[in-house]
């Protein structure tokens, strides 16, 4: 079995709704029958086969060649496999996944792992804004899983976030953790302005001192032994994260004009 | 049978089914690890009076803990699960929770055909009135408490199995300090042997009863077969030169746990032997009707 290869045929100029194309939407589905399937676009939908030369046959891990940003909804709701894309994605990657990995190779669009419940997505590359956050209307961004980005990530990174971890190794945006109601956030880079506005609870990991508005206050200096224990559990990630072991923290709560329960933590 | 000419009775201990838990506790380093288990494992040498029978299994350094820092592996026995719940619930509270530095672990999370999830910090958390924060790496859930010396941090659950306690062996001796001795060795061994305790003060019981009494309020009373002092006037179990008698009681994970733990005391009381005033081995049993595991001592010793 070699893994299932979707090839991007040609430039797009009108994007594509690529959520049927998972693990479990494919598996048991015959060469033809994967062929056959029809991707909206725009107010048209399109065979798989006249938008990709496809090759292999393992539906549990697929890949994408020639991605690019008009790509959307690659993972879509996905609870099992794995999908590996190669040169970009557009926007909601792994929206709403439950279980699997999926491993970007380059840049994605907003709402990348939007309400994503449980998974890995592991981006090599940037992201736009609203990482992990809600459907908009919807007041429960990410409940649950790990996201790794490599580069940057845009504004708005992990708004009403719920559960899991988010490590951005690059920089992040304006509003960093913004509304944020529980899980972790690490950014080794820098952040934009507003970082935890309206955060209500939830831990932010920075490298680096932040402008910081004032409902967000200083709780002082300390040795925290659950970062030990956080790290730990990082270890043999594919990010720079799984290398640091660091307990000595500055912790700044809040944002208390919103219960102020959350917590952005500085290392010293 | 006899070992090193310690004669090895056939008779067999009889134990009963458990419910059994194990919690780690790390801390800053071993001596407040130890401090925070050693108050934990307080006032627990029987179900009787104590609720739980409780021990520290042995010491755990940094890499073996979930956290990285020094720790202790404590196990917990009762006889039902609700009782064990309670006990681990309130002896985490006053010993854990008050106790500088320290952190709770699950000790048990695989390796049994089946275990019971129970609250190891999943109400403690209450104490944070609000500001206590939850974290979940790895599967599992951690609650962070704000505490004055810092942050408490506990695992939610840990996990309970199906156990066994009340493993025994008697040591029979010519002197006191002779079968102090003997116990004291047997009990050296026996530390190394993991998923056991032993639950009475060093590990050793001086008071072993027989069920029943003659006031009429009393459940159990003193072993007078095997008392030395009234070997004239009771049907007693002990020859002439007999002067004292000990008991080690074991309580384990598994009857397999017990059945080695039983075998390296014994070795190690036979191995001070004859000459030390080491007589006899025996063991306590109601007859075979009350346990559901019977350890035949000459079994365990083949």
């Amino acid at each position: 079995m070699s893994a299932l290869t979707f090839t991007l045929k040609a430039q797009l100029t009108q994007r594509i709704d690529m959520s049927p194309l998972t693990p479990d939407n494919l598996a048991r589905k015959t060469a033809a029958e994967i062929a056959a399937i029809e991707l909206q676009s725009g107010n048209r939908k399109l065979r798989v086969d006249s938008l990709f030369d496809i090759s292999g046959n393992d539906t549990a891990d697929i890949v994408i060649q020639n991605g690019c940003g008009k790509l959307d909804y690659i993972g879509s709701g996905m609870k099992s496999g794995r999908i590996t894309v190669h040169g970009g994605a557009g926007s909601w990657l792994g929206f709403q996944m439950r279980k699997g990995e999926i491993v970007l190779n380059g840049d994605a669009d907003a709402y990348a792992a939007a309400e994503l419940a449980g998974g890995t997505i592991c981006v090599n590359g940037n992201v736009g804004d609203f990482l992990a956050s809600a459907l908009p209307g919807n007041r429960k961004g990410m409940k649950g899983g790990l996201v790794i980005v490599t580069g940057n990530a845009g504004d708005r990174v992990g708004d009403q976030m719920r559960r899991g971890i988010i490590l951005i190794e690059g920089n992040a945006g304006a509003y960093c953790a913004s509304r944020m109601l529980a899980g972790t956030i690490g950014v080794m880079g820098t952040v934009g302005d507003y970082v935890g506005f309206g955060m209500r609870r939830g831990t932010l990991l920075l490298f680096s001192t932040p402008k910081l508005h004032s409902t967000i206050q200083d709780c002082g200096s300390h040795s925290l032994p659950f970062l030990g224990l956080m790290f730990k559990s990082f270890r043999g990630l594919p990010s720079k994260f799984a290398g640091v072991d660091k307990n000595r923290v500055r912790r700044y709560a809040g944002d208390l004009a919103n219960d102020g329960k959350g917590e952005i933590l500085i290392f010293a | 049978m006899i070992i090193n000419g310690v004669t090895i009775d056939d008779t067999f201990a009889e134990a009963f089914g458990m419910r059994g838990t194990r919690v780690i506790i790390t801390a800053q380093n071993h001596k407040w690890a130890n401090i925070a288990a050693t108050a934990m494992t307080g006032f627990a040498t029987s179900v009787i009076a104590c609720g739980v029978e409780a021990g520290i299994e042995r010491q755990l350094n940094p890499a073996e803990t979930p956290d990285g820092r020094p720790g202790v592996s404590v196990l917990m026995f009762a006889m039902g699960s609700a009782v064990l719940m309670k006990q681990l619930e309130t002896r985490m509270g006053q010993c854990i929770l008050t106790c500088p530095t320290t952190a709770a672990f699950s000790g048990i999370d695989e390796g049994y055909p089946e275990i019971t999830r129970i609250n190891l910090g999943k109400n403690l958390r209450f104490f944070g009135d609000g500001f206590q924060i939850s974290k979940q790496f790895g599967g599992k859930r951690y609650w962070r408490v704000p505490v004055m010396d810092g942050e408490f941090m506990t695992e939610e659950t840990t996990g309970m199995v199906r156990a066994v306690g009340g493993g025994n062996f008697l040591i029979l001796a010519e002197s006191q300090p002779q079968a102090l001795a003997a116990c004291e060795a047997a009990i050296e061994a026996m530390k190394q042997i993991p998923n056991v305790i032993m639950p009475f003060p060093g590990g050793v019981v001086r008071s072993g009863s027989k069920v029943g009494s003659k006031y009429k309020s009393l459940i159990a009373s003193t072993n007078d077969a095997f008392c030395p002092t009234l070997k004239g006037i009771t049907k007693t179990d002990l020859s002439p030169e007999i002067e004292s008698v000990m008991e080690i009681v074991i309580d384990g994970l598994s009857d397999a746990d017990i059945r080695k733990a039983t075998r390296a005391g014994i070795a190690a009381a036979c191995e001070l032997g004859a000459t030390k005033g080491i007589k006899r081995i025996s063991a306590g049993n109601y007859g075979g009707k009350l346990g559901q595991f019977h350890f035949k001592l000459r079994e365990i010793m083949a």
